[in-house]
């Protein structure tokens, strides 16, 4: 079920179609999911408090109501590391068109993974799996299946990927927390069984897999045209 | 929804059979049932007279015994009027002919005899479909019955959005030697729907297999679909068109270009252990092979053939297809060099495909067959059947059937599908096991032995 707070969120969201990043974090973390400490900011005063809190390198990504592509108009930045950049960054987004704040997120490692949603006309919410980067771009090493989502369903998914063995250690690397990844997917599956009233798509990309944990790093959530 | 009225019916009016136009669809109908087949059937006509010696009853009402089916091919704008009187006479259910509804921009028609059938509990196949064949009991297909091409009475139960699709699927498996235990074509669907033909035919004692050719599902419909079927005691297969996407669409996100409308649909359907055939070939194949054998296997295939160049094709094919095609065990080989005739013992191979060349005969393949079926290292037999080799028999297809029977194994065929070797193949299909015309296709068949 969703609480309050999400569904107020996601009505107010539906003014513009889609719902910003730090509201998307914000539904990602209240639901139990992993998120970057992030903050967000719209001077320069503000940016250097919370970068320092968050603690540097830190991710810098435009806030905006008219951009969904935000690395289209260079509206991401990664691995700053120290204020003079962070100033500057702000500066540059301000000048983008919508803009509302500014973005900051702390780093997080691990494998890049992208967990996916998309709400089918005649099946209902479908969650995806893929890797991130080139796996989903140029290989489409991705694994689809209806939600909701059981362990023996997850586990199928990520073996079915072609790039699996990467999730496992491959050549000497370190494994990502399988259970994890699992965990997450399944959490997924069911906060877009939840959501299925209100949206189209949704993109958690990337998904960080790490040893420990997995974090999701950006999250886009497309809502059903109602009007 | 009791829809045993529907396709079972013991009484059957068919509204709209013309005094004059002899090759009206409803008189083809009334034609092909009357006399034919064990319902009994009255027809319509609004203005009354005779048809022949027969009565045209100007209503549904004058009707001398209850309905349980109403066959009617009246234009679609009567259509509505057409089932007050039913629902009025106590009719249990109907087929609708007639086209002119959704498919020709008259959704308020087809909204209107819903909501009429809804209130009523009245269920109707259709609009703008063939309806229902029915074997002993019904076909409501207005093509005239020396054009038909029947298959054998069987256990496969077929449901076709497309009348045409399905007209032409009872030829091919007419071709192909399977039965059929029922032949439903849907068009619009617009009250009784797959989901509940599928409930139906579920418990259907004559139904084994329950196929499906799907161009699309309405909101909400796939998932439900796909939940029931994973749920039926019996094998459902699929066969899905518009499989390629409309042009390109603007998508918004990852997600939503790569979970495409068919990406979903065969994630979907595959995860609710439904068999999805590609193609009319596969369509046949799988009907085929699910209606003699229901268990299903984990896919150890042993292949047994007469020619090397078969053996090496059949293993590419397992291969393709997921299948193993597992070495077998020193002892296993042992006992089959023991079982074979000396002649042969010589000069086969017996690793997997056991390979007992153009010297063996029917005793040396029989052997060879029970030792595989009472070996736990296979689960299923792909025998490869050369019909053109001095030492096989008319009496192969029998012999490996009763192999098959004691051993309770799947044993599939290749035989070349052509006229001279009809007595062949129907030694293996008459006897209960399949005979596929491709070694490509026999595999395909243990395929689908090996859903999960």
């Amino acid at each position: 079920m969703l609480n309050r707070e999400i569904k107020t969120i996601l009505e107010k969201s539906k003014n513009w179609g889609w719902v910003l990043e730090p509201d998307a974090k914000r539904i990602f973390s209240m639901s139990g999911f992993q998120t970057p400490m992030y903050a967000v900011v719209k001077k320069p005063q503000e940016a250097i408090a919370a970068a320092h809190a968050i603690g540097y390198p830190v991710v810098v990504k435009i806030v905006s109501p008219d951009i969904i592509h935000k690395s289209d108009v260079r509206g991401v930045v990664v691995g700053i590391k120290d204020d003079d950049r962070l100033v500057a960054a702000l500066e540059k987004f301000r000048k983008l068109p919508g803009f509302v704040g500014m973005l900051i997120d702390e780093m997080a490692g691990g494998l890049e993974l992208i967990m996916g949603a998309k709400n089918d006309e005649q099946f209902g919410p479908m969650i995806l799996l893929g890797f991130g980067g080139v796996g989903v771009e140029i290989y489409k090493d991705i694994s689809l299946r209806m939600a909701p989502l059981k362990k023996p369903h997850v586990e199928d998914m990520m073996r079915e990927l072609k790039a699996y063995p990467l999730l496992t250690g491959y050549r000497g690397a370190k494994p990502v927390n399988i259970a994890a990844v699992q965990k997450t997917l399944i959490r997924f599956s069911t906060l877009m069984m939840d959501m299925k009233d209100y949206f189209e798509s949704v993109d958690l990309n990337p998904v960080m897999c790490g040893e420990k944990v997995c974090t999701v790093v950006d999250a886009r959530i497309m809502l059903k045209n109602t009007r | 929804m009791n829809l045993k009225p529907l396709l079972e019916p013991k009484t059957m009016a068919v509204i709209g059979v013309s005094a004059t136009n002899e090759r009206h669809p409803a008189n083809v109908i009334f034609d092909k049932n009357n006399h034919r087949y064990p319902v009994e059937v009255f027809a319509v006509n609004p203005k009354g007279g005779q048809l022949h010696e027969e009565t045209l009853y100007a209503r549904i009402g004058d009707l001398p015994k209850k309905i349980d089916l109403a066959v009617i091919a009246a234009r679609a704008e009567f259509v509505p009027a057409v089932f007050t009187q039913c629902i009025k006479a106590g009719v249990k259910s109907a087929a609708v002919i007639s086209g002119g509804f959704t498919e020709g921009g008259r959704e308020d028609l087809q909204d209107k005899i819903v909501a009429m059938a809804r209130e009523a509990d009245f269920p109707f196949i259709g609009p703008n479909c063939l309806g229902i064949f029915s074997p002993f009991h019904v076909d409501t297909f207005f093509l005239p019955i020396e054009r038909m091409i029947k298959p054998n009475n069987g256990s496969v139960a077929l449901i076709s959005q497309s009348g045409g699709i399905l007209v032409d699927q009872m030829i091919k498996f007419s071709q192909q030697g399977v039965g059929m235990s029922k032949a439903i074509s849907i068009g619009n669907k617009a009250f009784v729907k797959e989901i509940d033909l599928l409930r139906y035919l579920m418990t259907d004692p004559v139904t084994k297999v329950v196929a499906f050719y799907v161009e699309g599902f309405a909101e909400g419909e796939g998932r439900d679909f796909v939940l029931a079927a994973q749920r039926s005691p019996k094998p459902v297969i699929i066969m899905k068109s518009g499989k390629s996407e409309a042009g390109h669409r603007a998508v918004s996100s990852h997600t939503a270009s790569m979970a495409g409308d068919y990406a979903s649909f065969k994630a979907a359907v595959a995860q609710h252990s439904i068999l999805e055939a590609a193609n009319e070939q596969e369509l046949v194949s799988f009907c085929e092979v699910l209606s003699v054998y229901q268990h299903s296997i984990d896919g150890k295939t042993g292949i047994i053939t007469a020619s090397g160049g078969h053996g090496a094709m059949a293993v590419d094919a397992c291969v393709t297809e997921q299948m193993s095609v597992p070495e077998l065990s020193p002892d296993l080989k042992d006992k089959l060099k023991d079982a074979v005739s000396e002649s042969v013992r010589t000069i086969a191979s017996f690793g997997n495909p056991v390979d007992l060349t153009g010297s063996a005969t029917d005793d040396d393949f029989v052997a060879c067959a029970k030792i595989m079926g009472a070996s736990d290292e296979i689960d299923c037999i792909v025998f490869l059947l050369l019909p053109y080799i001095p030492g096989v028999t008319l009496d192969i297809g029998v012999r490996l059937s009763q192999v098959c029977k004691k051993y309770k194994k799947p044993i599939i065929a290749y035989v070349p599908h052509v006229e001279k070797y009809n007595m062949m193949i129907d030694g293996f299909e008459l006897n209960g096991i399949p005979a596929s015309s491709s070694i490509e296709g026999a595999v395909l068949m243990a395929k689908a032995l090996a859903r999960n």
